[in-house]
């Protein structure tokens, strides 16, 4: 059949190229981006850091300095001391075990539960209100319950960064698998697709950009959950949380200062792993799925 | 147009589609379709053209089995039916060779297969040097080319059109109506076209049914003479001109 290379392909080609345009420049354009991400916040940085030394040595007296001490005190004993500095990363890392357990065991947890929701509508309709339920209980009415049941070990971190974490996988999953146009499930529905092919093709890929979303959130979520489970839980392992409540008790404010730090570092960097998760697996196809954070 | 002709004469009295009596009403009560009955044949390109509303859709849906008819029947094999959707719905996370690819793919073709008779679709409806695009970067004219090789690929021999250009420009949507009279000669499918353009009614089709607004009954029909392949030029021709004025007459007296 011959081509009608006509203005309306000619049209089409123009529009696929301009809308194609700033997928090719983009290395540069993220270059520009870059330079324009990184001096904002390194000059608000500086300000933030100039205050601080303002805050230590011109509103605090020299008796009351220990509540906040000046920066370069903090890099000095929080992170240049060596024994100190095991101590805090050994305990983050015990931090980020328990916080990647627990949103892994979230992940399976909310996919599965998300899935059968998906399939019927009374399945969804009796499982939510009890979804919102465990969403909506305080973790500190719960805490005496989980050591109750599981004792104050690694395992009951693990729950509560699980509790904290699973809603909005199952909630974003969930309205992912539901978000499929109707079109597109008449499509299937014509060429007598069945219940796992549907799943399998249409639903978990329509789903994926919601999917990434809910777990950048609970990524965040997990890395929380495992912290507030340090504070209670101590036994076995010392989670960074169990290290910020014992600097804190012996008002050693360079060392909580510090391990405070390293904390929100941990969940930055969880949050932009996934960030870099999505733009890996979606970033082709999906419309606004942006960049790393 | 004598070859197909011909054919359409051999197979005389061999529906393709036929609707007999058809009626919907919808549980809501509203009546969308009402005592509808016509048929369409091997080499006959039908379009029903009505007002917005009017139960045109309703009666593709039922042909295809996504509705049931609350009466009357019909009769078509469902299994290679092509059905272009209004929207291209094309499956975003899948490349244009992908989504042309889907049917076969769900339809339990191999690879190989498949992957050839995606490649001929897309080939056939222009869309050659864009198989590995997304759906992202095509124009609103593209994706419906993709959605039209998408069916190409079963070789439907009834082919539904759910008013599938409507979203597009009036010079896009000549070019695709071009393109699909120029399908329907090389293929040789019986077509069903829902539109309310009239003028792609005309051109591309061998009968024109007028729809009254809801609930939908045929109200006019006309036979379009012109042979195949339509030129462009033939819009301008005082004979197209006088069709469309009827239908379009037709189509004002079925509003009041």
């Amino acid at each position: 059949m011959s081509i009608d290379t006509s203005t309306d392909d000619r049209s089409d080609l123009t529009e696929a190229e301009t809308t194609e345009a700033p997928t090719g420049a983009r290395p540069r354009a993220r270059g520009g981006i870059l330079s324009g991400n990184v001096i904002p916040p390194v000059i608000l940085g500086a300000f933030v850091v100039a205050g601080w030394y303002g805050i230590t040595y011109g509103l605090l007296d020299a008796r009351r300095r220990f509540l906040l001490k000046p920066p370069h005190e903090v890099i000095a004993q929080g992170f240049l001391d060596w024994s100190t500095f095991s101590e805090m990363l050994s305990g983050l890392w015990s931090s980020t075990q328990v916080a990647m357990i627990g949103l892994a065991i979230s992940i399976g947890i909310g996919f599965l539960f998300a899935t059968v929701m998906s399939q019927a509508k009374m399945i969804e309709r009796a499982v939510f209100p009890f979804m919102v339920t465990l969403q909506a209980i305080p973790i500190l009415a719960i805490v005496p319950l989980i050591s109750f049941w599981w004792g104050t070990g690694q395992r009951s971190r693990i729950i509560v960064c699980v509790i904290i974490s699973l809603f909005p996988i199952i909630v974003n999953t969930l309205f992912g698998l539901q978000s499929a146009e109707r079109g597109m499930h008449d499509l299937f529905t014509l060429h007598h697709a069945n219940r796992l092919t549907r799943l399998r093709k249409l639903m978990f890929p329509a789903a994926l950009p919601a999917i990434f979303a809910g777990l950048r959130i609970s990524a965040g979520l997990s890395v929380i959950g495992a912290i507030v489970g340090d504070f209670f839980f101590g036994r076995g392992d010392v989670g960074i949380g169990q290290l910020l409540r014992r600097y804190a008790n012996q008002l050693m404010g360079e060392e909580l200062l510090a391990a405070v730090i390293l904390s929100s570092a941990l969940g930055v960097t969880v949050f932009m792993t996934f960030g870099w998760l999505q733009t890996i697996a979606i970033g082709k196809w999906h419309e606004t799925s942006g960049g790393g954070a | 147009m004598t070859e197909l002709a011909t054919e359409t004469d051999r197979r005389a009295g061999a529906d393709s589609l036929s609707f007999k009596g058809i009626g919907m009403i919808f549980p809501d009560g509203t009546e969308a379709v009402r005592d509808t009955s016509f048929t369409v044949a091997k080499g006959e390109f039908v379009t029903i053209v009505g007002p917005s509303g009017c139960g045109k859709s309703t009666l593709l849906k039922i042909a295809s089995g996504l509705l049931e008819a609350t009466s009357g029947e019909v009769m078509v094999d469902r299994d290679r039916l092509g059905y272009v959707f209004q929207d291209a719905t094309l499956l975003p996370w899948r490349t244009v060779l992908g989504n042309v690819e889907l049917l076969a793919e769900l339809h339990g073709f191999h690879r190989d297969e498949r992957r050839r008779l995606a490649l001929e679709a897309i080939d056939t409806v222009g869309l050659a040097g864009f198989a590995n695009h997304y759906p992202k970067s095509l124009s609103g004219g593209m994706k419906m080319r993709a959605s039209l090789a998408r069916t190409l690929t079963l070789k439907p021999p009834v082919f539904l059109f759910d008013e599938p250009f409507g979203a597009v420009d009036e010079i896009t949507r000549e070019h695709l109506n071009e393109e699909t009279q120029r399908l329907f000669q090389s293929e040789g499918f019986a077509g069903l076209f829902i539109t309310h353009s009239i003028s792609e009614a005309v051109f591309m089709s061998t009968r024109v049914l007028v729809m009254s607004a809801r609930p939908g009954r045929i109200v006019a029909e006309y036979e379009i003479p012109f042979s195949y392949p339509r030129s462009p030029e033939l819009r301008f021709d005082p004979e197209f001109a006088r069709l469309s004025g009827e239908v379009s007459h037709a189509l004002r007296g079925s509003h009041s």
